[in-house]
């Protein structure tokens, strides 16, 4: 029922964009189209002439690549390997990262011993993990997911504590008052009140997460894109390197795209 | 005696400085009365309010609340403080539920419950409304709102239509005497409007400047039920708006404390 909401705010601001944008619209889209279309016009053009396509490769041959991947299916077979891995580790190194922040945020002192340590470790570049996961996880998902869950869990757990840090003292005064008890503090009061930090956490360690999944399928693994970027790089295949490339684009930016929803439905209350 | 404080002080100790904020003060209220606190700003009244929730200890004397030492939160209390405090995140039903919530009500019994207060406060068709999309006059209805909600047998008040306009301000204070009207709630109301004292109490609590006593307690003898667009021309509210002012003025160097 988030209608109730629109109805109310929309009908001033529908008036107002009509208004000022009745003669073009929203040209940006448009442009973007037209930005992408050139630069791709140029790299094919020069594709031969300019550069070997040996190192280039070109947008036809990487299109054609592409198809070919995917209705064979190699693509999307590789594809779903690197999203379950990122997915499953995004999972759960955001959950572990929330549920500490939320049982260290309840001591100032805890927070402050743990605190020089957990720098620390989120200091290490976390591909640095990588041999050690595969050491001990072997090839498959699971050094993956370990990764891609420690490249989460940091940023997650840090904006969490903040948040947890700025809830607005009079809320959990005025539902104390009311009789709630510490369970229903967390829940009713400070776990919503620092969602907002929490998914500025999530989507800033969902790349990273991505990226250590990625990481270390180059690193050692027999699927996933990672691996199909490694592969074609391997036969010298530049046509196929682009395009495990462009698929990795893809990955991100429809994980972002289904981040940006959820945060829109979670904070229709703004 | 339902709330009594019994020679109660409070001092606060803010880096090595000590302010006694109450010195003293005896103040008795019965079942179902409507006691209003007036006093200078800074007379203590919020911490008052805070020892009979509970939210706080005296330093020295005895708080009771039917007989017993008042010793921590107590649910048959409803506090409703000055600032805001819906959650922005709960629209207007699920933040009047949320006491509900608290005491496992189940959700049908919770939705006749908030659909009923809703519309004895005036808030029928805002249900769905978010916090931050109510006019002030309505963010202070949603909290009566979940005030009343629950039917707590004592409702603390802190200067609950402190920044309303005059006109919002009678509308709320009509409201306020109708859903207590028989109701048997006692009511401790802190403001700084000596009409609104004299509109809405049985008595009224004047207290002096800090270190913080009772100044004068003023029985209102209006008659109930009242109109509060009428009160003001009661023969009886000249004489008591005289002694209240004059109770407060001594403290003060003129004018009324705002």
């Amino acid at each position: 029922m988030t209608m109730g909401m629109l109805e109310t705010s929309a009908p001033s601001a529908a008036a107002v964009t009509t208004r000022t944008w009745r003669p073009m619209r929203d040209p940006i889209p448009l442009y973007r189209i037209l930005f992408a279309a050139i630069i791709l016009a140029i790299w094919q053009a020069a594709s031969g002439r300019l550069m070997s396509p040996f190192w280039v490769s070109s947008p036809l041959e990487i299109g054609s690549t592409l198809l070919a991947w995917a209705t064979s299916g190699i693509l999307w077979t590789h594809l779903f390997v690197t999203f379950q891995e990122t997915a499953a580790g995004f999972v759960i190194g955001a959950s572990l990262a929330i549920a500490l922040a939320l049982l260290v945020g309840r001591s100032e002192t805890a927070r402050r011993v743990l605190d020089p340590f957990l720098t620390a470790i989120y200091g290490v570049p976390k591909v640095a993990l990588a041999p050690l996961f595969i050491m001990w996880f072997g090839i498959g998902l699971m050094p993956k997911i370990v990764l891609a869950a420690v490249s989460v869990f940091f940023l997650v757990f840090f904006n969490t504590l903040s948040g947890i840090r700025e809830v607005d003292r009079r809320l959990i005064e005025a539902i104390t008052l009311m009789g709630g008890t510490y369970a229903d503090i967390q829940r009713k009061v400070v776990l919503p009140a620092a969602l907002p930090w929490i998914f500025t956490g999530l989507k800033l360690g969902l790349p990273y997460g991505f990226v250590g999944a990625v990481a270390a399928e180059m690193m050692a693994s027999n699927q996933g894109i990672g691996f199909l970027t490694q592969d074609s790089a391997g036969q010298f295949n530049t046509a196929g390197v682009f395009a495990a490339l462009f698929a990795l684009m893809m990955v991100t930016a429809s994980l972002n795209a289904g981040l940006g929803a959820l945060e829109r439905w979670l904070f229709r209350w703004r | 005696m339902l709330l009594e404080l019994d020679g109660v002080s409070k001092r606060f100790d803010t880096q090595g400085r000590i302010a006694e904020v109450l010195s003293g003060v005896d103040l008795n209220i019965e079942r179902g009365e409507f006691v209003s606190l007036i006093g200078p700003s800074g007379s203590g009244k919020s911490t008052i309010l805070n020892l009979l929730a509970g939210l706080d200890r005296p330093s020295g004397g005895h708080a009771r609340y039917n007989g017993q030492p008042i010793g921590g939160i107590n649910r048959s209390i409803a506090y409703l403080t000055q600032h805001d405090s819906l959650l922005p995140w709960r629209s207007v039903e699920d933040n009047i539920a949320l006491p509900l919530e608290l005491r496992s009500q189940d959700r049908a019994s919770r939705g006749r419950a908030v659909r009923d207060i809703l519309s004895r406060v005036g808030l029928a068709g805002y249900e769905r409304h978010y916090p931050r999309q109510l006019s002030g006059g309505m963010q202070k209805r949603a909290m009566l709102a979940r005030t009343l909600v629950y039917d707590p047998e004592t409702i603390l008040m802190d200067e609950p239509f402190g920044p309303l306009d005059a006109q919002l301000k009678l509308v709320l204070q009509d409201e306020l005497l109708r859903l207590w009207q028989g109701s048997g709630k006692t009511i401790v109301f802190v403001t700084h409007d000596i009409v609104e004292a004299i509109t809405l109490s049985d008595r009224v609590v004047v207290l002096s400047k800090q270190p913080t006593r009772v100044k004068h307690v003023e029985e209102i003898t209006i008659p109930r039920p009242r109109d509060v667009r009428d009160v003001r021309f009661a023969p009886s509210f000249e004489s008591h708006y005289k002694a209240l002012w004059d109770a407060i003025e001594i403290f003060e160097n003129k004018g009324h404390a705002s």
